[in-house]
C-alpha cells in the first residue's frame, strides 16, 4: 500500500496512457454497436494490421539504428496515415465480406457475430501465415523483409526513446507519455465532433437511432455503415502507431488481447457511447496499473474485471450510457 | 526451455513431417543397401536418425540441430570415404503426438544404431520407454526436463545439463560475477519461467529484495517497472521466454533503469535483443545450458549448410552425433554394441567433456553466461 501512495503519480499516468490506447480501440468496438447493435469481434484484428502497416513503413523506408530523430518523427507521421489506411481499409473489408451480405437477407444478429468471428481468425491466420501465402505466389524471396518469421514477433526496426519533459509528483512524465494520451483526446475531440455537427455524422445517429425511420427519410444505410467501420478502422490504426511506439513489438495474434480489454473498456463506459469509450479506456488502464500495485501484478486482470462487474452491477449500462443514437453524442 | 506450446505446435507439423520422414526414409533405405551392395566387402550399411522438430513453430531449434549433425556426418565420411553412414531426418515439429509414431518408424529401421534426439523434452517424454524397450540409444541435444532421466529407461542420453542446473548457476553468477546486492526476481508464471525463478530464489535467499509474476503475451509491464525502480535492486532476474524478456528489458531502460538484466536460456534468442532493441538489450545476460560454437566449428558449420551461421543447440547435437560416430568407427555396428559404447563413453567434445551418468545425465553440466554486445548476444563465459 506504501508503494501504490509513493508512486501514485507514475503508476496513473503509464496507465492514463495504457487507457487511451484502450479507449481508441474501443470507439471501434461502440460505434459499430451504435449504428448495428452488434458486437464487431473483429475489430481487434483490425487493430492489429494497423501495427504491421507502422513496421512495414519502417522496412519500406529502410530505417535502422542510423535513422535520425527527425527521420523517426517524418517516418512516424508517415505510418500513421498508412496504420490508418490500412486498418480502414481492413474495416471496410469485414464490413464488405463478413456483414453485408448477411445484413442483406435480413440474418439473425447471432449469425453476424458468428461471422465476424470468423472473420477474426481469417484476417489474424493470415497474417500468421503471411510467409507462406506468399510463398505460393513466388512473392517470399522479394518481400522477405516484410514476411519473415510470420508466427514470431515483429519489431521495429528503430528505437523511439522518450524522453522525460516535466515532474509530477516524483515521476518524470515522458515524451512518450504525453503524445500518447494528447494524441488519443484529439482523435477522440475530432471524432465526436464528426459524429455531432457532420452530415454523415447526422446519419449516423440517425440510423442508430432507428433504422427504418432514416431509410424512409433518404439516409444511405450501407453508405453509413461504411462510413462507421472505416473512421472505427482509423482510430484503430491511430492506436496502433501509438502502440508502436510505446510498445514497439506485434504479432500476429497481438490484436486478442488488447481486443478483448478495449471491448471491456466500451462496455464500461457503456457500449454505443464515444465519450463512454474514452472514459472506459483511461478508468481500465489506470484501474490494471493500481491493481498492479496493490494487489500484484498477476491479479491486474482480476481487479480490471471486477471493476467491470460492479460498475455494470450499478450501472447496467456503463457509465455513461448507451447513447450514440440520442442527441447526446 | 522447450514449453507446452512449443509441443503443441510440434504435434501439428508431425502429421506432415511423418509422411515426408517415411518417404524419405524409403529413399535413403533403398541408397543404404544399393551402396552396401556395390561397396566393398565388411562395410555394412549403417546410420543414425535424428528425431526433432524440422518445421513448424520451433522449426529454428530444430534446424540448428540438423546442421550440427550433418557437420559431424560429414566430417565422418570424409575420414570414411569407402564405408559412408547416412543420415536419417524424422520431422517431429517438436510434437509428442507425431513423434510417437515415428519412434517406431526409426525402432523398426533395423540401419538404425542410434538417435540424435528426441529434440524437445515432450517428445522425449512420449517417445523414452519405447526407445528403452528396443534397446536403442538415443541422445539428446536439448531436452532440459529433469524429469526425463527418472523413469528408468535404459537408453536415454542428453548432452547438456537438466533444468536444476541452470537455477544454482544463475544465482552463483549473480552473486559472484555481478556482485549484486540487491536481486528483483520476476517470472512468467509458466511452469519453465517459474520453477527457473523460484529456483533462483532459493539460491539466493536474502540478496532477493523482491518479487513480481507478469503474464506471458502480456506486453506493457509499467507496473512492474516501477516496482523493480521502487525496490532499488541492482540486478533483476526474469523466468520465461524472450518475448516478454526483451519487453521488459527494454521498459526498463526505458524508465531509467540502470542496473543489470539477467535471464535464461528461455531468452537467448535473437528475438529478445530484436524486442528490447539495441539500447535495452545491452550488456544484459543470458544464461544456457547451451555451449557458444568455436570459430571452428562455425567455419565448417558455414560450409555445410549454406553459410548459415550455428546456432542455439548446434554445437550440442554435434557432439551427440559425434558420440554415435565414434561408436561406429569403433566398429560398434549393433545396437547393443552401441549402446554399451555410448555408456562408457569418456571423450573431450565442442561443448563440454562428454561422459554419461548411469541415468544419463551428463556429468560435466556446464552452464554458460552469454552477454548481449551491440545488439548482439556475444561472448559466452563458463559459469563457475
Amino acid at each position: 500500500m506504501q508503494f501504490f501512495f509513493d508512486h501514485f503519480f507514475e503508476l496513473t499516468i503509464t496507465g492514463l496512457a495504457l487507457g487511451s490506447i484502450y479507449a481508441l480501440v474501443a470507439l471501434g468496438y461502440t460505434m459499430v454497436y451504435g449504428v448495428l447493435q452488434l458486437i464487431n469481434f473483429a475489430h481487434s484484428e483490425v487493430f492489429m494490421y494497423g501495427t504491421f502497416a507502422v513496421i512495414w513503413v519502417f522496412t519500406a523506408f529502410g530505417a535502422g539504428g542510423h535513422t535520425s530523430t527527425g527521420g523517426i518523427i517524418g517516418l512516424l507521421i508517415v505510418s500513421v496515415f498508412a496504420a490508418m489506411l490500412v486498418s480502414g481499409g481492413i474495416a471496410l473489408l469485414i464490413e464488405r465480406v463478413a456483414y453485408r451480405p448477411l445484413l442483406k437477407r435480413n440474418s439473425p444478429k447471432l449469425v453476424a457475430l458468428i461471422s465476424a468471428i470468423g472473420a477474426s481468425f481469417a484476417l489474424s491466420e493470415t497474417m500468421g501465415l503471411r510467409d507462406r501465402i506468399t510463398g505460393f505466389v513466388g512473392l517470399d524471396k522479394p518481400l522477405a523483409d516484410y514476411v519473415n518469421g510470420a508466427r514470431d514477433n515483429s519489431s521495429l526496426p528503430v528505437e523511439i526513446t522518450p524522453k522525460a519533459v516535466f515532474k509530477i509528483g516524483d515521476y518524470s512524465v515522458t515524451t512518450i507519455d504525453l503524445l500518447v494520451i494528447i494524441t488519443a483526446l484529439v482523435m477522440m475531440v475530432f471524432l465526436d465532433r464528426f459524429v455531432r455537427r457532420s452530415r454523415a455524422g447526422r446519419g449516423m445517429r440517425a440510423v442508430a437511432q432507428n433504422p427504418e425511420a432514416a431509410a424512409l427519410m433518404g439516409v444511405n444505410a450501407v453508405r453509413v455503415r461504411q462510413i462507421t467501420f472505416l473512421l472505427g478502422g482509423m482510430m484503430a490504426g491511430v492506436a496502433a502507431t501509438l502502440y508502436m511506439i510505446r510498445i514497439g513489438t506485434t504479432r500476429f495474434d497481438a490484436g486478442f488481447i488488447l481486443g478483448v480489454k478495449a471491448f471491456t473498456a466500451a462496455v464500461m463506459g457503456g457500449i454505443g457511447n464515444l465519450r463512454g469509450a474514452l472514459l472506459g479506456g483511461l478508468v481500465l488502464g489506470v484501474a490494471e496499473n493500481w491493481g498492479s500495485a496493490i494487489i500484484g501484478t498477476q491479479w491486474k486482470d482480476v481487479v480490471a474485471f471486477i471493476l467491470l462487474v460492479v460498475i455494470l452491477l450499478f450501472r447496467p449500462t456503463g457509465l455513461l450510457g448507451e447513447s450514440l443514437g440520442r442527441a447526446r453524442a | 526451455m522447450v514449453s507446452t506450446q512449443a509441443r503443441n505446435a510440434l504435434a501439428a507439423l508431425a502429421a506432415t513431417a511423418g509422411m515426408a520422414a517415411f518417404v524419405a526414409g524409403c529413399g535413403t533405405t533403398s541408397d543404404g543397401s544399393d551402396s552396401a551392395s556395390s561397396g566393398s566387402g565388411g562395410c555394412k550399411a549403417v546410420s543414425i536418425a535424428y528425431l526433432g522438430a524440422k518445421t513448424g513453430d520451433s522449426a529454428n531449434l530444430g534446424l540448428n540441430m540438423v546442421g550440427g549433425v550433418k557437420v559431424a556426418i560429414d566430417d565422418y565420411n570424409k575420414a570414411h570415404p569407402d564405408c559412408k553412414v547416412t543420415e536419417k531426418d524424422f520431422d517431429s515439429q517438436g510434437d509428442p503426438e507425431k513423434a510417437t509414431p515415428l519412434a517406431t518408424q526409426i525402432i523398426n529401421d533395423s540401419s538404425i544404431v542410434g538417435v540424435v534426439g528426441p529434440g524437445f523434452s515432450g517428445e522425449s517424454d512420449a517417445t523414452g520407454k519405447a526407445f528403452s524397450e528396443a534397446g536403442l540409444v538415443t541422445i539428446s541435444a536439448s531436452a532440459t526436463n529433469p524429469a526425463l532421466t527418472t523413469n528408468g529407461w535404459k537408453t536415454f542420453h542428453r548432452v547438456l545439463g537438466n533444468d536444476d542446473t541452470q537455477a544454482p548457476a544463475d544465482a552463483k553468477y549473480i552473486t559472484d560475477t555481478l556482485k549484486a546486492k540487491k536481486v528483483f526476481v520476476v517470472d512468467d508464471a509458466s511452469d519453465y519461467g517459474k520453477g527457473l525463478a523460484t529456483g533462483v530464489k532459493k539460491s539466493l535467499g536474502s540478496l532477493v529484495g523482491g518479487t513480481d509474476e507478469i503474464q506471458q503475451k502480456q506486453t506493457d509491464f509499467g507496473p512492474t517497472v516501477t516496482k523493480i525502480k521502487a525496490s532499488g535492486a541492482d540486478t533483476v532476474f526474469y523466468g520465461g521466454y524472450y518475448a516478454e524478456a526483451g519487453l521488459i528489458a527494454k521498459q526498463l531502460r526505458a524508465a531509467g533503469y540502470k542496473g543489470y538484466f539477467v535471464s535464461g536460456d528461455g531468452s537467448l534468442d535473437p528475438g529478445f535483443v530484436k524486442a528490447a532493441g539495441s539500447t535495452g538489450a545491452e550488456d544484459a545476460r543470458l544464461s544456457c545450458p547451451c555451449g557458444p560454437a568455436s570459430a571452428d566449428f562455425t567455419t565448417k558449420y558455414k560450409a555445410d549448410n549454406n553459410g548459415k551461421e550455428p546456432g542455439t543447440y548446434s554445437a550440442e547435437a554435434y557432439d551427440a552425433a559425434k558420440v554415435l560416430l565414434d561408436g561406429i568407427a569403433a566398429g560398434k555396428t549393433t545396437r547393443p554394441d552401441e549402446l554399451a559404447f555410448v555408456n562408457s563413453y569418456d571423450q573431450p567434445g565442442l561443448t563440454k567433456q562428454i561422459k554419461f551418468t548411469p541415468t544419463g545425465e551428463v556429468t560435466d553440466a556446464v552452464v554458460y553466461a552469454y552477454t548481449v554486445k551491440d545488439g548482439k548476444i556475444g561472448d559466452a563465459t563458463v559459469i563457475k
